[in-house]
């Protein structure tokens, strides 16, 4: 069980952190995520917390969000300071939303500016910004690039105008190939998302979305299976029948045709949806994620995790703009998590990654079934590690069953 | 005003001193929902004996099951005192179990009466049960009292209803009392009735005594009550009494009557009804239909008609939770105490676990058992589906007895033969065709029909027991609206073409599902099991094959595709608190999971497909 408190507004900035996530900090990474809440249309199936209006009052309107946010950048670095953590420079920074590219490039910059104040940028250090292909200009790019980001997501999703519609993408696939140009030429690394599974997507729309992205030849790919959530407008379509559900079965034909295509063009999965062409080229950031790192996550709704403390902001703007203009951190809920709660989690997200995971020799009994019904591959397996292969990539689900108690 | 109106006439009906002539023994037969109770209840009002403060509704049913459903298990003996021009009588009735499986304590309940109340709703006419116990209550030389009840329905139709009765017992409809027990009228002319119809019971007073249990309850503070109609001479407290069933003598710690809360009384006198107390903890040692006698001065002849019980029908029950076993256990040996005719012993399933195999009187039986055990001692249970018991005869001339379709004998089988019943069914006339449907669907053959009135229909069938304790009940009220009702007595048994069919997953044969049907019906029992359990189990990381079998002949055949995908593709975004969740849940709900073979089948699928609408071989 996970020790759970609503954190009073009035408690002093220490009590949001127990001790114990001192304990192994020096060896942990420490990320920053920066949450813009903002979309110019919400997408049917998107369940990120995310606001079309651009005013939505004091200081959580777009305008002012910048600042409202540095204001949680400096609250977390004193927290994190009274506690006793050691300071240790910010080794991935990473704008995610909502369309963190409807901020002004300026805005961005001073948010990754204040960032840099709080706990200092390491050398090597990673920023990535999502960008939506129809909210950025090659201008923008260069004033991202001059202002220290080293990488941009594109949300591409699909080539094929159809399903672009269905998801109620509202981009313009042929301005794809510009952006990537752009960002190229600004010098920012590039990944390209892509969902598969879109109700009404071919098998030959799905290859002709994978052909354009190798087209393009990006660093990264990533390809998310669309899930479809119950709050969503896509959630209430397929309830009322109005939409398919995704077919799990269409969806793993998918991944098998997109892993093929990708490893053929010289992209290697490192995590089950993410490809890369290098080592060098994979998102650090996420795999601060998988690798239970520690992360600060800033901005509405947004998800933090230090040495096994989760907390997750409040969600809507306006109370997380209150609650830092009155200097408090606007934690919702927080969990300190338990020995086996840790465990969970540690197989969970490393069995998703290219490296495995170490399985303990309490459990390591069970690795010649998974090896014999083809979820793991048989060599780590001998020495105790857990790799999945692509068919235990789509049922990676039972491999962590098997693997957790 | 009070029934008696002189202490000098109350003298005259105590307890142990009252003579013959002033008592009166009756029972009412109704069906379930004619009204029963509410009648008794004003019954108990208008003789004083439960007062207005303290009457609460159905007064005599005691178990919650029992109020809740409206029906009546267990019959109780209420003593009343009622006076007719001047004259104090005391009135015992006896009430009686108004359902199809406890035809037997029925009959002893009757036997303790010399008159029956004939309660009939006026909206409805009479039901197949009540008919049977009638005809029963005839048998035993009662006299009948017609009684129309619920008169002050808008839909009562007493004058059809009378007409219909009068038929049935040969009277004139114009004897046919007309009651509300809601609203009490009526109910006064019937106790006057009672009182001049109902002959005075008729025993030898200074012959050894001699007593018939007619009903035997456990209580949790005083252990065995025993409910006895005294035949000839006395009981009387404190003397040694003798069973002479099983000549195991017991000392009277008490002896009353109930009105209808106990009074101790001094004895209890010819043709008197009361209780006794001798500190016995199980029914079992106090069984209905046995005879009691004076250990110092016994009689040498029992009163007859005793019987042990037999279960007919038979069903393995299991915990959920496979650790709640010992619970079962013990909850079985309380429910014991209570219920001589419960039969139970152990039972393993590879796909259930440890359970028992338990031997019921009929289906009523089984639902209130298992009410039970779920409710008063809070079990999770599965049921098997109900089987009866089938005498099978191999071609070596070896014989076996099969009371679970798992004991069905592999190799060359002769013969087999299953329990059959008479089956008495009543409805309006519009349904013949329906039911005739049914009842031949389920290998039923017409005995004969009977016209009751121009709109009513008796149909008597033979039919295999097996047949019908599936889902019977429950096609017969749907596809009759509601209006037909079934009466069934065992009545030997038959030879019948039955096979077992198995159900086999991945190849391992899952005993719970395993069922023995009429060799025409094997392969639509196998298509509907495996495509039921098609629908309910869920995909596994490989391909499962579900088939059904006859021996090794495969008759049925579905497959449940492997699943390919499980894993969410989004794991990013760093709410991984949301993702671990997930996996708890996935990780409780695999703890109810079984295990066939490498088939994880959630508890939900034994339990929908064990349901009796899944069953019925439709």
């Amino acid at each position: 069980m996970s020790a759970r408190s609503t954190l009073p507004g009035s408690a002093p900035l220490a009590s949001t952190l127990p001790a114990s996530v001192v304990d192994g900090a020096s060896e942990r990474d420490f990320g920053v995520y920066l949450h813009v809440p903002f979309c110019s249309v919400r997408c049917g199936y998107c369940d990120f917390n995310t606001y079309t209006s651009t005013e939505l009052g004091g200081g959580a309107s777009q305008a002012n969000y910048a600042a409202t946010a540095i204001g949680e950048i400096e609250l977390a670095a004193a927290a994190m300071a009274e506690v006793g953590l050691p300071r240790r420079p910010v080794s991935t920074v990473f704008l995610g939303g909502g369309t963190p590219t409807l901020l002004p490039a300026a805005d961005l910059a001073s948010l990754l500016d204040a960032v840099g104040q709080a706990w200092g940028l390491a050398g090597d250090v990673e920023v990535t910004t999502e960008a939506n292909p129809d909210s950025v200009t090659a201008a923008d790019l260069v004033r991202l690039a001059g202002a220290g980001f080293t990488r941009v997501s594109f949300g591409m999703q699909s080539a094929v105008p159809s399903v672009l519609h269905t998801l109620e993408r509202t981009h313009d696939p042929r301005r794809i190939p510009d952006v990537v140009a752009w960002a190229r030429d600004a010098g920012l690394h590039v990944s390209l998302d892509l969902i598969y599974g879109t109700p009404g997507e071919t098998l030959d729309h799905w290859r002709t979305s994978l052909d354009a992205v190798l087209g393009l030849e990006p660093d990264h790919v990533s390809a998310y299976a669309l899930t479809v959530e119950p709050g969503t407008k896509m959630g209430a379509q397929v309830r009322r029948g109005l939409l398919p559900m995704p077919d799990p079965d269409d969806e793993a034909t998918k991944y098998e045709i997109a892993a093929a295509a990708l490893a053929g063009a010289g992209y290697d999965w490192y995590e089950i949806s993410n490809f890369a062409r290098t080592t060098a080229d994979r998102c650090r950031h996420n795999l601060g994620y998988w690798g239970s790192q520690d992360w600060w996550g800033v901005g509405p709704g947004a998800h933090s995790h230090i040495g096994g403390h989760r907390w997750w902001n409040v969600k809507h703007p306006r109370p997380y703009a209150e609650r830092i203009d009155g200097g408090r951190l606007p934690v919702a809920e927080s969990e300190t998590l338990t020995d086996r709660q840790r465990e969970d989690e540690r197989v969970l997200l490393g069995v998703r990654l290219v490296d495995g995971l170490d399985v303990g020799a309490d459990l390591r009994g069970r690795l010649p079934t998974l090896v014999g019904d083809g979820l793991i591959e048989a060599e780590p397996a001998a020495t105790g590690r857990a790799v999945l292969t692509l068919r235990g990539r789509l049922l990676a689900d039972t491999v962590v069953g098997a693997l957790t108690d | 005003m009070p029934p008696i109106a002189t202490p000098a006439a109350s003298a005259l009906i105590q307890p142990a001193s009252t003579t013959p002539e002033l008592l009166r023994n009756f029972c009412i037969i109704a069906h379930i929902d004619h009204g029963k109770s509410t009648l008794a209840d004003r019954m108990l009002q208008l003789t004083g004996v439960v007062d207005e403060r303290s009457m609460r509704a159905q007064y005599l049913d005691r178990m919650d099951i029992e109020r809740e459903r409206g029906i009546t298990i267990k019959s109780q003996a209420v003593r009343m005192p009622w006076q007719v021009d001047e004259a104090a009588y005391a009135l015992n009735m006896i009430d009686t179990p108004g359902h199809v499986d406890f035809t037997y304590e029925v009959s002893r309940s009757l036997a303790a009466c010399e008159g029956a109340v004939l309660l009939v709703d006026a909206a409805q006419g009479i039901e197949a049960q009540t008919l049977a116990n009638l005809y029963l209550a005839m048998e035993n030389d009662l006299a009948i009292i017609p009684v129309l009840n619920k008169i002050d329905l808008p839909a009562a139709q007493p004058e059809r209803f009378a007409e219909e009765l009068a038929t049935l017992i040969g009277g004139e409809p114009e004897d046919c009392l007309r009651v509300s027990g809601k609203t009490g009228v009526g109910v006064e002319v019937l106790l006057d009735a009672i009182v001049a119809q109902v002959p005075p019971p008729v025993g030898d007073p200074d012959a050894p005594a001699r007593a018939m249990i007619f009903d035997s309850v456990y209580d949790t503070y005083r252990g065995v009550v025993t409910y006895v109609r005294v035949v000839d001479g006395q009981l009387s407290p404190r003397e040694k009494i003798r069973m002479l069933s099983t000549n195991a003598t017991h000392e009277l710690l008490e002896i009353g009557v109930s009105s209808p809360e106990p009074h101790p009384t001094q004895g209890l006198g010819v043709g008197e009804v009361g209780y006794l107390i001798t500190g016995v903890k199980d029914v079992r040692q106090s069984r209905v239909g046995d005879t009691v006698t004076n250990a110092a001065k016994p009689a040498t002849e029992s009163l007859g008609g005793y019987r042990d019980p037999q279960p007919m029908v038979y069903s393995g029950l299991y915990p959920i939770d496979g650790s709640d076993y010992p619970a079962l256990r013990d909850a079985l040996d309380k429910l014991k105490l209570n219920d001589a005719a419960l039969a139970y012993e152990p039972e393993t399933s590879v796909a259930l676990g440890f359970g028992f195999r338990i031997g019921f009187l009929g289906l009523l039986h089984l639902e209130i058992v298992r009410e039970r055990l779920e409710r008063e001692f809070n079990l999770d249970l599965i049921s098997t589906a109900p089987n009866v018991i089938y005498e099978v005869t191999m071609e070596d001339g070896t014989e076996v007895t099969v009371r679970n379709p798992s004991e069905f004998p592999t190799g060359k089988v002769k013969t087999v033969t299953e329990p059959i019943v008479k089956a008495t069914l009543l409805a309006p006339s519009e349904f013949v065709g329906t039911i005739m449907e049914l009842a031949q669907g389920r290998r039923g053959t017409l005995q004969g029909m009977d016209y009751l009135s121009e709109e009513r229909v008796e149909l008597r069938y033979i039919l295999p027991l097996g047949e019908i304790i599936f889902d019977f009940f429950d096609q017969l009220k749907s596809r009759t609206r509601g209006y037909a009702s079934l009466n069934y007595e065992i009545s030997g048994e038959q030879d019948a073409d039955l096979v077992k069919v198995d159900i086999l997953l991945q190849g391992e044969q899952v005993d719970a599902f395993s069922a023995i049907v009429h060799r025409d019906k094997a392969y639509a029992y196998g298509v509907m099991m495996t495509g039921k359990l098609k629908e309910l189990i869920p995909r596994q990381q490989f391909e499962v094959p579900i088939q059904a079998a006859i021996g090794a002949r495969i008759i049925a055949r579905e497959t449940i595709r492997a699943m390919r995908k499980d894993v969410l593709a989004k794991c990013y975004g760093g709410d991984i608190s949301r993702k671990r969740k997930l996996l708890e849940k996935q990780k409780e709900g695999k703890k109810r999971m079984k295990n066939i073979g490498r088939v994880e089948v959630p508890q939900e699928a034994f339990v929908a497909a064990l349901s009796s609408d899944t069953t019925s071989g439709k």
